[in-house]
């Protein structure tokens, strides 16, 4: 590995550890709340259960996403001094504002915790609300830098000097609203599909119509109708996202697609792989003039090729299979909520037969690598760029050239992390059953939440 | 004043903040290892309840306060990202691991004991990293043309400045903590721990004082730039004494008064924390107008006007949102604290 590759794979390993913790962070609260406000829909206890029950989740899940989060925000300038150098004189605004946003999140949440038996169900439902606002408003602000990266705004290079800066300019770069919404979608949809995979398996493991069963079907059921909203409204937006690129990044997109010549009535391939030799994707199945139609919303439209950029300039050609794995696995995702929808709401089946139930097993996981994928796709699609035509990545890397010894110890740590995260909830959900809190909720004066920050 | 030293103050006045919640944070767990045995004083658990509720907040000021670095200095980040990257990365190891397992002791009461080990390990280590960075900003360790620099870590580790540091981190972080906890002790009405923490803050004192002078003796002859210009504000320095004797009479005074005294630790703390004051704005003011001495000075690394103007807008902003509400938060937490501990006591 040489030092450029060294570098990043450095910073990729921490972001592939933090962006697990972190998009289920964003997407839990919004299933905590949704909880709460079932029971005041329903007045039914086993909501207030549940929604204890992710809290304390996303309170363990905090332990691992807040350190790996400090270590990314200090690695970015340690690695990258020379992109963070750019960053910090025209794009410092969503990182000032990010910090708030979490410190609202953590102050909202210990209210909650600490006081929610205390206060009085609007005020819990509130400050739920500024937990989920604060979570996701740091999302926003994080891939607003990412955005910025791939449609960089408000500044210009004259002479290797930073001109005529205007960071609101930068702030409000052209694919902020698409970026951002992008990761806030697949957020909520991971959240949603990560409740149903572990709902889904606690049913598998319990007998029908236990207590235990009702409540997970409840959650399962609650994660299906959440995640098939947020799965569908994902698509709509990676529609918009693809346009973007067809407009701001063309390079980005014929390396997703495969393509190398320019032309209209361009085919959609999925699967297969790009071979630069034979100049198309390999063992793909081709859906002809989709790609165009896509792009522009007419067959006609032109969709530029890899040939017709300088060679220097092409994305690595991998990116084709993990553009894909995002996409089919998304689709996927819609097609099972949708199907286990129409199955309870329609046909009116009690419950779920066990091969759906496996198969939302194991949509928690896949949503988790589509997460991953696509996260990959948009940061490897950009290269050799940091910030798109503006910088190379080669010039944002730090001059430190002995980052071995740092890497390997930095992945020891992740790996300890991540073992004794899965541990730790192994260990508290046995010896705290959904029985015990079901029934500690029925009692009055019982504190339901313990100390949890 | 100009911007440029508007913002530095504003990265100084974060630095002081951190350094004393940290000191506190990572002190309270040294002492929690060191008393595990001692069970029935209770120091242990005074160190832990106060450990739990505030990682979070000081987790998130080592983001703030890199992030305002380099929103307010970019041009200084090429080089501090180069001369810190070998202990930066330490200190996220190490500040990692203490955290998670700081969380995880919550659910999974066989790490409690783990924990404890680690934050109390952690607790002295960090510190000491953290204080390193003074040294290599004010040392002129960090070589080589802009763009390629590169700090000297040979020259760094057998500087005597640097131990001096070292020391003087370490031993200020168990002043502060020990006294901090004392005063908790005392509020709790735990005297059993107070009487151990105002001990280990009496011993601890003056060995933080005889390192800070081994700091300025070392400063002499290694950076005397910075030597000479604090002994300008020799006056300052002469009152940031004063206030210390002021916290050594408050602990003391039990000794040398007949009556049942208790000693002030309350005062004490106050006292201490303006010695900090304004030892720290000596130190800082002659660092001026050098960020890492002598390749950067806060007007080649200043950002670009229009910038720091939107980031000071949104400090003012986000400030005025988050004092209060972190002030109500923390009161509530306290009396919660305190509350506990009555009605454990109760019960024993």
């Amino acid at each position: 590995m040489d030092h450029l590759q060294m570098a990043r794979a450095m910073f990729g390993t921490n972001m592939a550890v933090h962006i697990i913790f972190a998009t289920i962070g964003v997407g839990l609260p919004m299933m905590m709340l949704a909880a709460e406000l079932m029971y005041q829909k329903t007045k039914d206890l086993q909501y207030v259960v549940m929604a204890k029950r992710w809290t304390k989740t996303l309170g363990v899940l905090l332990g691992v996403g807040i350190p790996t989060g400090t270590i990314a925000g200090v690695q970015l300038s340690l690695l990258w001094p020379g992109f963070m150098e750019v960053i910090g004189r025209v794009m410092a605004l969503p990182f000032q504002i990010e910090i708030y946003a979490f410190m609202v999140e953590a102050l909202f949440m210990s209210i909650y915790v600490y006081a929610a038996e205390k206060i009085k169900p609007w005020a819990r439902i509130v400050s739920l609300f500024f937990v989920a606002f604060g979570a996701l408003a740091s999302a926003v602000l994080i891939s607003n830098v990412h955005a910025f990266e791939g449609t960089p705004a408000g500044f210009r290079f004259e002479n290797g000097e930073i001109v005529d800066v205007d960071p609101w300019a930068a702030f409000f770069n052209p694919s902020f609203l698409v970026t951002a919404g992008h990761t806030a979608l697949t957020a909520y949809t991971t959240g949603a599909f990560v409740v149903a995979a572990v709902a889904a398996y606690k049913m598998l493991k319990n007998k029908f119509g236990t207590t235990e069963f009702n409540f997970h079907q409840k959650a399962l059921k609650l994660s299906i109708v959440l995640g098939l909203v947020f799965s569908f409204l994902t698509a709509l937006n990676g529609h918009a996202t693809t346009q973007h690129l067809y407009r701001e990044q063309p390079e980005k997109l014929a390396a997703a697609e495969g393509l190398f010549e320019t032309k209209d009535h361009a085919g959609l391939t999925i699967f297969g792989y790009t071979d630069p030799e034979a100049q198309e994707v390999k063992y793909g199945i081709e859906f002809p003039w989709l790609l165009s139609f896509l792009s522009g919303n007419s067959f006609d439209t032109v969709v530029t090729g890899l040939n017709d950029f300088p060679k220097e300039y092409w994305p690595p050609l991998y990116v084709h299979i993990l553009f894909n794995a995002m996409v089919i696995i998304g689709s996927g995702l819609i097609a099972l909520s949708l199907f286990a929808l129409v199955w309870n709401k329609w046909l009116k089946k009690e419950t779920y037969p066990k091969w759906i139930l496996w198969l939302f097993v194991a949509a928690g996981p896949f949503s988790v690598i589509s997460i991953e994928c696509g996260w990959i796709f948009a940061c490897t699609g950009r290269q050799p760029w940091t910030i798109y035509r503006m910088l190379t990545t080669a010039d944002s890397v730090t001059t430190y050239d002995n980052l071995g010894f740092l890497f390997t110890m930095f992945i020891l740590v992740y790996i300890v992390l991540c073992v004794s995260v899965v541990f730790t909830l192994l260990y508290y959900f046995k010896r705290h059953t959904i029985m015990d809190d079901i029934y500690k909720a029925e009692q009055k004066d019982v504190r339901l939440f313990d100390s949890n920050s | 004043m100009s911007d440029a030293l508007l913002a530095i103050t504003l990265v100084w006045g974060f630095i002081f903040l951190y350094a004393i919640m940290a000191s506190m944070d990572f002190g309270a767990g040294f002492w929690a290892m060191t008393y595990i045995k001692k069970e029935e004083t209770n120091a242990t658990k005074i160190a832990n309840s106060y450990l739990s509720p505030t990682w979070e907040v000081t987790n998130t000021f080592v983001v703030g306060l890199v992030i305002a670095i380099y929103s307010l200095f970019p041009g200084a980040v090429f080089p501090i990202g180069v001369a810190l990257i070998v202990p930066a990365s330490l200190i996220l190891v190490l500040l990692c691991i203490r955290s998670a397992f700081l969380v995880f002791s919550h659910s999974v009461d066989k790490y409690e004991k783990v924990l404890t080990y680690i934050s109390g390990i952690t607790g002295l280590i960090i510190p000491g990293l953290l204080i390193s960075v003074l040294p290599i900003t004010h040392l002129g360790f960090v070589e080589g043309v802009k763009g390629n620099e590169e700090l000297n870590l040979t020259k760094l580790f057998t500087s005597p400045n640097e131990y001096a540091f070292l020391l003087f981190g370490i031993f200020s972080t168990l002043f502060l903590s020990s006294l901090l906890l004392s005063d908790y002790s005392k509020q709790a009405d735990e005297m059993k721990a107070y009487k151990i923490y105002r001990r280990d803050a009496m011993i601890t004192g003056p060995l933080m004082l005889v390192m800070a002078l081994l700091v300025m003796f070392t400063l002499r002859n290694e950076a005397n730039w910075i030597y000479v210009e604090m002994m300008k504000k020799s006056s300052l320095l002469l009152i940031s004494l004063i206030f210390f004797v002021i916290a050594g009479v408050a602990l003391y005074l039990p000794y040398f008064s007949k009556r049942e005294v208790k000693g002030m630790p309350r005062l004490a703390v106050i006292a201490i924390i303006v010695q900090y004051l304004i030892g720290s704005y000596v130190y800082g003011i002659a660092h001026l107008p050098y960020i890492i001495y002598p390749n950067v000075t806060i007007l080649s690394g200043f950002t670009d006007p229009t910038s720091f103007r939107a980031v000071f807008a949104t400090y003012i902003v986000g400030f005025a949102i988050l004092v209060p509400g972190f002030y109500y938060f923390w009161s509530i937490f306290m009396k919660d604290q305190r509350r506990k501990f009555k009605r454990r006591q109760m019960t024993n």
